[in-house]
């Protein structure tokens, strides 16, 4: 079964067979409001963790997203940058962002579950 | 264990804090008040909402004065460019209060009556402008801060308020009158700052929530926050003190000379007049003007503005999406010779050249009532 894991900057991974794919967790979405703009990283790009991987615009603001985990980026889901509502739809299904190579397994050791992230919420 | 009080707590609150929670609003701290962004719908839905129907915006934050006497008009231009002695008593005008170097103080809205003027000034500004106001003309200025202020805006904000103030329907647009609004002494002008038709009802605090639930209760009738009141004015082309006027930037720069008469341009008598005769004259070295980004990215404000050679040309100081438009517009200064519409330039967001144009404004085309 895939494992999800979660950020405290609220972008979600989800790992099988060394690929991660990465998305930006429903409270997410809605602390940003209504998305009109998507911009995703190069096919081939290499991100270190915590990079600047993806931009992702509302009526009111810019926000990066920040990918959890380092790799090589293998595909981007050009569904969204088509049409960006779908970020508010499914963030944490079809409306995923990118999916990279993992550069170091480890790396997913340091965040956290849903339970703990939906814990994490809490506290906001 | 005592909680620490949030820096929210030194935030003042209009007379519908309590409406603006009770409906789901997202509060934040603008111009030093609680006030709503958005409520349950969203920016984009209460855009889409007022420019099809009607939106309701608590806009209490705004500084409303009351300047005394029949030469109310003639004194108050020894500090604005507008022309308010040629307004009939029941008319209004924008202008904007300037200072010794011709650059904007505040813009504000005057409603001219035979024995006094009704102003309306930015939140963020009202202290300074009152006590301008005051260092002017003295005691004939009174702050109304016992009063409320909504604008109600949209094709159907006529309709609506027709139910509650059947007068208001034969208003002309940039007129103001004192009519009763459900039964409550109110001030009511038919302007705005989204590009529509619509109002701004101005009641005693006491009396605002009941009216803003009865208008509220009207099928047309959403509210609409801060975020959709942004987006509508740039899509309308309308500047926002503070970013697209300021101190620095006079009325010529703004491309706000439609607002000096003839008489005020030959007569001057306003601060900073000798500095604006003469943009007017020579042409400003920079203007205000609309930037339409090609693409889909937003362009938001303090983005640069290049040619092609990659030279400063100007500075984004509005920007971002525009849902009627359904695509990125933006405001911002660019030098004389980049002025002209259709001009290319780019702009530069996190180290991209996105490419744009100069555009003529506003983006959505207003809908201001017009005829009586």
């Amino acid at each position: 079964m895939a494992d999800r894991k979660f950020s405290k900057d609220h972008e979600w991974v989800e790992v099988a067979g060394g690929v991660g794919t990465v998305g930006i967790t429903d409270y997410a979405q809605g602390q940003l409001g209504d998305v009109v703009f998507v911009e995703l990283p190069a096919v081939g790009k290499k991100l270190g963790k915590g990079d600047n991987a993806a931009v992702v615009e509302s009526v009111k603001a810019a926000s990066e997203v920040y990918t959890p985990v380092s790799g090589d980026v293998t595909e981007v889901n050009q569904a969204i940058v088509d049409d960006p509502a779908k970020v508010n739809a499914e963030a944490e299904g079809g409306a995923w962002f990118f999916k990279l190579k993992l550069g170091n397994a480890a790396e997913l050791g340091d965040l956290m579950d849903r339970a703990a992230y939906d814990a994490y919420l809490k506290t906001l | 264990m005592a909680s620490n009080p949030s820096s929210d707590d030194n935030l003042l609150q209009t007379p519908l804090n309590a409406l603006h929670r009770a409906l789901g609003a997202k509060m934040v701290p603008f111009a030093g008040y609680d006030m709503p962004v958005q409520y349950k719908l969203g920016v984009l839905k209460e855009h889409l909402h007022t420019r099809e129907k009607a939106g309701l915006f608590d806009v209490s934050h705004m500084g409303q004065l009351r300047v005394n006497g029949a030469d109310a008009a003639k004194r108050l231009e020894a500090i604005v460019p507008g022309d308010l002695q040629a307004l009939k008593p029941g008319r209004m005008r924008y202008t904007v209060f300037t200072n010794e170097q011709g650059g904007i103080l505040d813009d504000l809205m005057v409603t001219r009556f035979d024995d006094h003027l009704v102003v309306v000034v930015n939140a963020a500004c009202k202290t300074e402008d009152t006590a301008h106001l005051k260092k002017h003309l003295g005691a004939a200025v009174q702050p109304l801060d016992d009063r409320a202020l909504v604008a109600l805006q949209g094709p159907m904000a006529a309709a609506v308020l027709a139910r509650f103030a059947p007068e208001a329907a034969a208003m002309a647009f940039m007129s103001g009158a004192y009519l009763k609004v459900a039964g409550i002494d109110a001030f009511v002008t038919r302007s705005g700052y989204t590009g529509e038709d619509g109002y701004e009802i101005s009641v005693p605090n006491a009396a605002i929530e009941g009216l803003a639930k009865k208008l509220l209760a009207e099928p047309e009738v959403e509210a609409i926050g801060l975020g959709a009141r942004d987006s509508l004015r740039l899509e309308a082309g309308l500047c926002l003190y503070g970013h697209d006027i300021d101190t620095t930037t006079t009325p010529v720069e703004a491309a706000l000379t439609w607002t000096i008469s003839k008489r005020r341009r030959a007569e001057g008598g306003f601060p900073g007049a000798a500095v604006i005769q003469k943009q007017l004259s020579e042409g400003p070295k920079r203007l205000r003007v609309g930037i339409k980004p090609e693409g889909r990215a937003p362009a938001r404000e303090g983005a640069e503005l290049a040619d092609g050679t990659g030279k400063v040309v100007g500075r984004i100081t509005s920007g971002g999406f525009g849902p009627s438009v359904n695509g990125p517009v933006a405001m911002g200064y660019v030098d004389a010779a980049h002025a002209a519409v259709g001009t290319k330039v780019n702009a530069i967001v996190r180290g991209q050249a996105l490419a744009a144009q100069v555009a003529a404004m506003p983006f959505a085309p207003h809908r201001y009532h017009k005829g009586t």
